[in-house]
């Protein structure tokens, strides 16, 4: 799950990671008296959004004056931000933070995640900050520094000092910075994050760190063990549908395509989004009811699907284990019913109960196409979409 | 033979009370597995299809001689039950369990390094070596006594894979999912080196996905150490970056885990590449 900015900023606080000052505005009224909080320019003034790319987009801009702050306050809020990671529908910016404007020296990058090949958290520093991390990776793979951390021993003195001389850490900011770091990883450990970056963190010219930008994702598996996370959740930024299927534990995920689909289990949802690719058309989405779904799970699933107005077609990809066809039949002629279906729908159905989950299907008087196996579903699904 | 789990596996099931458990339990049970003890703590003593339920593994153990655990305890318990069998010095442990934080996992990953049991999963189907034992939650029926072991990071799509595999005449060996968890326990590699060494597995399918690089790491060593025939398949060729598919594993994360990059790293390390899911059956046919 992740967070905005500004939010990410005040579990810093709490963690002994410096940020400048800063307050977020949720209204022009709100922006205005938090720009009349600070007696020295410039200021920074911050769109909070979800996705990543807010500079490039014109929704990060620093203010000399208290008039300008207020200009750029004006035009941020509300406006329809496009960055690489909204899409070109862009998303509406609702909040803004509002911070001291710092004097950088040099910019750094600062990040922790799970190593999956080692199974360690990795500390990722670099003294290339401000830049995209995985470009520095890329092109000057020795300017990133990697510490790997074993969970069961937490971090050392020497993991601390490592980073800090790898990027080079003038001497009167290294105490602090070794504070800092362990704060980082605290937090990390403290709230189950996926993954958390700083980027830039900055070193001042009066020789301080500072945490300029802030990136937190929480671990969405752990967050029923951190209630007080959930208040931290911001429904506008998810898209509604994904929004609707997340309270039936529906896996959804709303894709440009319009070929809609359905299908039991992550591995195979995810195949038949390339089946349908490879016939020709595109997937509307990824939707994995799960290997053990019920008929209700599965009405809602046709429910989410049809609510899309991209889909032009439905693929239906089922394989019966846990989940037996009979009982997903049955959830498609009721979802069928109580929606009505008015584009077409193929169902390619195998496993456990195939026979009576067609018959099923045969007797509901719906207009569904029956495939008789993949390869024929993926040529139907094209034909219906052409 | 087969790999892992065989006819005198002897099985206890932690979460035996669950609704899960129960269930499957039931289904094992008449698929032949020996299912000794079950472990739900509050309710030892109770019998569940006259299974006695014990509070403790250790107790389980003690009393049965269990030797491996088919784990269905919730997400948030799930670590704490793996390393109650670790503890219990369990040889196999099975966690099918979905949603276990990461954080846990890497814990318990890095404790098994130092032991000798075999993890499977967690967020795996489980094992099945067919007319011996099933553990796990896999439909039992699609499946045929063989020479084909099959690994994969999924649960449907196998059983996909596997009703091919059978429909055209290739039975299997032995038959694992290895979980879609980003940290998981048994991985690829050491299921190919187990496949390698079983004189009944003839030839092997290996079913991956997008994220991470497990793909890329078990083709090198597939390369390098593998003499039997190989078939892949990857998923998630159309999938965008940055977003999690369902398993908590198959996400791209920039330009890393990335399905074109598998597939590449498969086709150059002499694996028979199934770029056509309907088709793998009709492919390992051919291949194999």
């Amino acid at each position: 799950m992740k967070i905005h900015e500004y939010q990410a900023k005040e579990l810093f606080r709490g963690y002994n990671i410096p940020v400048p000052e800063g307050y977020v505005a949720f209204s022009k009224q709100e922006a205005l008296e938090s720009i009349k909080k600070f007696e020295n320019f410039p200021v920074m003034v911050k769109a909070q959004i979800h996705a990543g790319g807010r500079g490039k987009g014109g929704g990060v801009k620093l203010a000399s004056s208290e008039k300008e702050a207020v200009e750029f306050a004006d035009e941020i809020l509300g406006m329809t931000l496009v960055t690489h990671q909204t899409g070109p529908v862009g998303k509406e910016v609702k909040k803004l933070l509002i911070e001291a404007g710092q004097s950088i020296e040099k910019e750094l990058y600062l990040g922790l995640l799970v190593d999956r090949e080692t199974s360690k958290i990795v500390i990722m520093a670099s003294t290339e900050g401000g830049m995209n991390i995985e470009d520095v990776a890329e092109k000057t793979p020795e300017k990133i520094i990697k510490v790997y951390v074993d969970p069961m021993m937490g971090i050392s003195g020497y993991q601390l000092r490592e980073v800090a001389f790898g990027l080079n850490i003038p001497k009167a900011a290294r105490k602090e910075f070794g504070i800092m770091l362990k704060g980082f990883y605290d937090l990390f450990i403290d709230k189950d994050c996926s993954m958390v970056e700083i980027n830039p963190l900055i070193l001042t010219k009066d020789e301080r760190v500072l945490a300029l930008d802030a990136k937190v994702d929480f671990d969405s598996n752990a967050l029923g063990r951190h209630k007080e996370l959930m208040e931290l959740r911001d429904l506008d930024e998810e898209d509604p549908l994904e929004v609707e299927a997340s309270k039936f534990n529906l896996n959804y995920i709303n894709l440009d395509g319009n070929v809609g689909n359905i299908v039991n289990g992550a591995g195979l949802a995810m195949a038949t989004m390339d089946i349908i690719k490879n016939a020709g058309a595109e997937p509307a989405n990824f939707m994995d009811v799960g290997g053990g779904a019920t008929a209700e799970m599965v009405e809602n699933a046709f429910r989410i699907i049809l609510a899309d107005e991209k889909v032009k077609a439905v693929l239906i990809n089922i394989f019966g284990g846990i989940l037996r066809c009979d009982v997903f039949a049955e959830g498609v002629v009721q979802a069928a019913k109580k929606t009505g279906i008015n584009i077409p729908v193929i169902v390619r159905m195998e496993g456990t109960n195939v026979e009576k989950g067609k018959e099923i299907l045969a007797n509901s008087n719906l207009e569904l196409t029956s495939a008789v196996d993949l390869a024929d579903a993926a040529e139907k699904i094209a034909a219906a979409v052409k | 033979m087969s790999i892992f789990a065989d006819i005198n596996t002897k099985l206890l099931v932690q979460g035996i009370t669950g609704k899960e458990g129960k269930f499957h339990t039931e289904q094992c049970v008449e698929y032949g597995t020996k299912i000794v003890a079950g472990v739900t703590p509050g309710k030892g003593g109770q019998e569940v299809n006259s299974i006695p339920v014990f509070n403790t593994v250790k107790q389980a153990v003690k009393e049965t001689g269990a030797n491996a655990s088919l784990i269905f305890v919730p997400p948030l318990l799930g670590a704490d039950a793996i390393l109650e069998a670790i503890d219990a010095d369990i040889e196999l442990i099975i966690a099918i369990t979905e949603g276990i934080p990461i954080l846990d996992m890497v814990k318990v990953k890095n404790l098994l390094a130092a032991k000798k049991c075999r993890l499977i999963g967690p967020n795996c189907p489980g094992i099945i070596t067919p007319g011996e034992t099933k553990i796990g939650i896999m439909p039992g029926k699609i499946h045929k006594k063989g020479n084909v072991g099959v690994v994969s990071r999924s649960g449907t799509l196998t059983y996909e894979v596997v009703d091919q595999l059978t429909k055209n005449g290739m039975g299997q060996s032995t038959c694992l999912g290895i979980g879609g968890d980003p940290v998981n326990g048994t991985n690829f590699i050491d299921t190919l080196k187990a496949f390698e060494k079983d004189p009944e597995t003839h030839a092997i399918v290996m079913v991956g996905e997008i994220g991470g690089n497990a793909e890329e790491q078990a083709a090198e060593y597939i390369k390098a150490h593998v003499t039997k025939p190989v078939v892949g398949f990857i998923a998630g060729l159309t999938a965008p970056p940055g977003r999690r598919m369902g398993h908590a594993g198959a996400i791209i994360s920039g330009s890393s885990g990335t399905g074109k990059a598998k597939i590449e790293s498969l086709q150059k390390n002499g694996i028979h590449v199934c770029g056509n899911l309907g088709k793998i059956g009709t492919l390992c046919k051919k291949v194999f």
